[in-house]
């Protein structure tokens, strides 16, 4: 069993270098861009390219002014998994200018601000997502549909997907529909059932799409968890607070609520609790605060998803959850081997 | 609070000679203590209000009216207020000043007025206004007052002006928009679009946007300092040891 090191810990495991972790978790995500380019077209491939470029570009200029050795930060790939994630997250037929806009405020701001690598308390990735997120509301909620659903029958070409995204295609809205969370958050007073039914996002073609991402990202998070890079803690915690809450409210309200399995298949369920929440830099260390912090994710999701004003609310609830990690942290210190029970939390009048 | 104490002394040494130092005064007000900058005072309005220049401008000249108003008057009753009672006498004359600009706004640029809202009211409770009040005003005689006042109220607009040009060029592409609501009609051209089709950046418009915009012009200005100490300290390496060195008569000589 390896043992917790406290400091450091996005070099989780003993003899493994940063850069090899970053990489294993750029591949874990293989699947998950695959089904999407499969079911989307190429749109996140193209944002990924633009993100990774203007990722490593951004960390090289902020390096080289903060007289840091460029070539050993850009080889550790954080920058460029923070690119990746980015370019998962963002909607397909995002302009180009969100998704730059996004990843240079993720590392600059989010990253290299707060001195880099390892000591950034955000999730830069999320960071970013939540600033165009804010910021650009409109562009932020057009996802590309599934073929078969979709007014123009039919999804985006490759070159399509290039245009879309410099902004030269006219019929952009053709292509694009509202994500099943955001169709469900928008079906105003009709019952679940009815909705179901009648709503085009809703349509079960869709839904077996956003199936599938999830069960990608689902196997890549396995992966991560295989090859002991992430624990079971946060997502289990993650997904199960999740389950609990979509249970318990569809439990009370079963015509109006979602069902718990509509929660976990839609929207970046599986990609929040395997890819987003394990960060190690900003989520919590010990193994009882990885559960409490994963649990408290869950909640804030089902939460925002449902009485928030987003249809969608992982990056919010990561950021919520990110604040709250040093203080977890520090009321579930393990206790050491042979040692005495260990201090928690700060009592009133007590030296630190 | 090193800088309050710090002003304190400056002040307790001034008040003894009544001819102030003026070029002290303005450094002080613009650059070293800058009330936005470096007491960071007055944030709350500074952050809320400062989404385009003209909202900025607006806020900054109400300040400044108050600012030197009440700088004059605390300095004018300064000798018959009792030390118990000054606190209170000094809001009492900065909120009647707060209400005389209320009024002028209502009266002449009501839409700007409407704009800043609650905000002009709050001028009350300014600590810069107040701090310049007890700090130095309650100490000094009626002229460097009023231009302690002013240079203080200046430095906090110049920085309120900064951030809002910087806010409303990033956040809607513009400059100088709605200029009119405080100038008349001679400005309803004054608006500059600096970049056609821009998307809104809701971020950079809502409050956390000043926050960002306020660190990096604080950033900004701690690099400029920090160059001019280097600078400094170079030139005096420049010009070697002074002349008059201390003649070394026991120990070692290195």
């Amino acid at each position: 069993m390896a043992l917790l090191r406290i400091s450091s810990p996005h070099t989780q495991r003993a003899g493994h270098r940063t850069s090899w972790v970053m990489q294993m978790v750029i591949l874990a995500t293989v699947p998950g861009i695959a089904v999407q380019t499969w079911l989307f077209g190429w749109g996140n491939l193209i944002n990924i390219l633009i993100a990774s470029i203007a990722a490593l570009a951004c960390e090289a200029a902020i390096l080289s002014i903060r007289r840091r050795s460029v070539g050993f930060f850009l080889k550790d790939y954080s920058a460029l998994l923070t690119a990746v994630l980015l370019g998962i997250a963002l909607p397909p037929s995002v302009p180009w200018w969100v998704t730059v806009t996004a990843v240079s405020f993720a590392i600059i701001f989010a990253k290299q601000l707060y001195g880099g690598l390892g000591n950034n308390p955000f999730n830069p990735a999320m960071v970013g997502y939540a600033i165009v997120l804010v910021s650009f509301p409109v562009p932020m909620s057009q996802w590309v549909g599934v073929q078969s659903v979709v007014t123009s029958g039919d999804s985006l070409s490759f070159w399509q997907s290039l245009q879309a995204i410099f902004q030269t295609l006219p019929t952009i809205d053709g292509y694009t529909m509202a994500t099943p969370l955001d169709g469900f958050k928008n079906k105003e007073l009709v019952d679940s059932a009815t909705a179901f039914n009648t709503i085009e996002a809703l349509q079960t073609a869709n839904l077996n799409a956003w199936l599938w991402v999830n069960i990608a990202y689902l196997l890549g998070g396995l992966a991560l968890f295989w090859l002991r890079i992430i624990t079971w803690h946060t997502p289990v915690a993650l997904l199960g607070a999740l389950l609990v809450m979509s249970g318990v409210f569809y439990l009370f309200d079963v015509s109006h609520a979602a069902t718990p399995l509509f929660h976990i298949t839609t929207g970046a369920a599986m990609f929040g609790a395997f890819f987003i929440a394990t960060d190690p830099v900003s989520s919590c260390t010990s193994n009882r605060g990885k559960l409490i912090y994963g649990a408290g994710i869950g909640i804030l999701i089902y939460i925002i998803r449902t009485w928030g004003g987003y249809p969608d609310g992982v990056a919010f609830a990561v950021l919520l959850m990110n604040f709250s990690a040093p203080l977890i942290d520090y009321y579930t210190q393990p206790r050491s081997y042979g040692h005495k029970k260990s201090k928690k939390g700060l009592k009133v009048g007590e030296e630190k | 609070m090193t800088t309050s104490s710090e002003t304190d002394n400056i002040d307790a040494v001034e008040a003894d000679k009544p001819s102030a130092n003026y070029a002290e005064i303005i450094y002080n007000g613009i650059w070293k203590n800058n009330p936005a900058l470096v007491q960071l005072l007055g944030l709350c309005p500074m952050l809320a209000v400062t989404s385009t220049v003209v909202n900025a401008l607006g806020l900054g000249l109400a300040t400044m009216v108050v600012l030197v108003g009440s700088n004059i008057a605390v300095s004018l009753i300064r000798n018959y207020v009792a030390d118990a009672v000054r606190l209170p006498a000094f809001v009492m004359i900065i909120a009647s000043f707060t209400t005389c600009i209320e009024l002028i706004m209502q009266a002449y640029t009501y839409e700007l007025y409407q704009i800043l809202g609650i905000f002009i009211p709050l001028i009350v409770t300014n600590c810069a206004i107040l701090g310049r009040a007890d700090a130095f005003a309650s100490r000094n005689p009626v002229i460097p007052s009023a231009v302690d006042g002013f240079m203080m109220a200046f430095g906090f607009g110049i920085i309120l002006v900064a951030l809002g040009a910087m806010r409303e060029l990033i956040g809607q592409g513009t400059l100088f928009a709605d200029m009119q609501l405080l100038f008349g009609d001679m400005a309803i051209n004054w608006k500059w679009v600096v970049f056609e089709d821009y998307p809104n950046v809701l971020f950079v418009v809502l409050p956390p946007g000043a926050f960002i915009g306020l660190g990096l012009i604080i950033a900004f200005k701690n690099y400029l300092d920090e160059r001019e100490k280097k600078r400094i300290a170079a030139q005096k390496e420049l010009d070697g040891p002074s002349e008059s060195k201390r003649v070394r008569v026991t120990g070692k000589i290195s």
